[in-house]
């Protein structure tokens, strides 16, 4: 396949590197003539100096063949975004990935209908979420291909299900309280079971459900 | 009425200026503080400091009780998102978007963006003006 990759930094010329070695034929842009010069004795006639929102330097890569796949993955979120918007909507290049680097800009891509980014931080930040928990609400398990998750609540004084029944709650659809821990000993949770501050609960859930669980059993 | 200018260097200060002696109610935006003594030591407009890709300074210079926006910062990519954004996010009817670059200006522009562009217009008044310069003939004797 034909792919131009905009932006040589350190994720385009990683990307150019894996791409070339599967096999595909790459043209990579950059503007910063140090950038460039390191990249040409790597990469020779397949790197091009220049402006990638520039319509000249997009045209002598090659946009208007076009490419099957372009990738604008410089450090900048509008030179990504004005990249992709004139490679799709000039050169009628179907498949666009941008790379987002802010993710305030997220919206913005959305908006202008780039559906294919990629951004570093968010992926990483979902990660840490995961590893250290939003203080009440603890993931145990993910069972992805079930699309369920096992959590753990921790309920306090003011948790509005403390000094409740089970059966008097009102979960949300999609989940279920599987045991209460209380002073060490655990016991399966029944429509009888009453929920007491101090106790941890383990619950299970469908994926997305976690806002209204945790407002029936923690929020006020 | 009320208009925004986002970028407020030489060109979207004097164009504050200009609106707000014409009675529009001005906000002007700009990453740095010091672009405030652009205009004038009592400006009684409104000046935001921040980016104009920023949503939270966007509602902060009241944008979306804007009846028009100039934008006008020093980047034209800058310019073409920020212009988009408060088209279609913010429903500005009236956006004008400064670039400089004359390719990318006709490419919005044809996509309903509009643009003004000052390079384009450099180009066709010195050529204009060498086309109707008087030069003296060389007589070929």
């Amino acid at each position: 396949m034909y792919m131009i990759v905009a932006g040589g930094g350190k994720v385009g010329a990683n990307v150019m590197r894996s791409l070339l070695r599967m096999g595909h034929e790459v043209t990579l842009i950059e503007q910063r003539r140090d950038r460039f010069e390191r990249l040409e004795e790597e990469f020779e006639h397949q790197v091009l100096l220049g402006d990638a929102t520039e319509l000249h330097v997009l045209e002598r890569a090659g946009v208007a063949r076009p490419p099957d796949l372009l990738l604008a993955v410089t450090g900048d979120d509008e030179d990504n975004l004005v990249i992709c918007q004139i490679a799709r909507d000039g050169y009628g290049v179907e498949k666009v990935i941008a790379r987002v680097n802010d993710p305030r800009n997220q919206d913005h891509f959305d908006l202008l209908g780039i559906t294919q980014t990629v951004c570093a931080t968010s992926n990483l930040m979902g990660l840490v979420e995961h590893e250290v928990p939003e203080h009440d609400l603890v993931h145990l398990l993910e069972l992805r291909k079930e699309n369920l998750e096992i959590v753990e609540l921790q309920i306090s004084e003011s948790s509005p299900c403390a000094g409740k029944r089970i059966s008097k709650l009102d979960l949300p659809e999609g989940a279920r309280l599987i045991s209460v821990v209380r002073d060490g000993e655990a016991e399966i949770a029944g429509d009888d079971t009453e929920i007491r501050a101090g106790d941890q609960v383990l619950a299970i859930l469908r994926a997305g459900k976690e806002d209204e669980l945790r407002s029936v059993l923690l929020r006020k | 009425m009320k208009a925004v200018v986002i970028g407020c260097g030489r060109v979207g200060s004097a164009v504050a200026l200009q609106l707000h002696s014409e009675g529009w109610q001005v906000t002007a935006v700009d990453e740095k503080e010091e672009a405030l003594k652009r205009l004038g030591s009592n400006w009684p407009g409104e000046f935001v400091v921040g980016h104009g890709m920023d949503v939270d300074v966007l509602r902060r210079s009241g944008i979306e009780d804007a009846d028009a926006a100039v934008v006008s910062t020093d980047g034209d990519n800058t310019n073409i998102v920020i212009g988009q954004v408060l088209q279609k996010r913010y429903g500005i009817g009236c956006v004008v978007v400064r670039l400089l670059d004359p390719a990318r200006a006709e490419f919005f522009a044809a996509r309903g963006l509009r643009t003004v562009c000052p390079t384009q217009t450099a180009i066709s008044v010195l050529t204009e003006a060498v086309r109707t310069c008087a030069i003296p003939t060389a007589v070929a004797d």
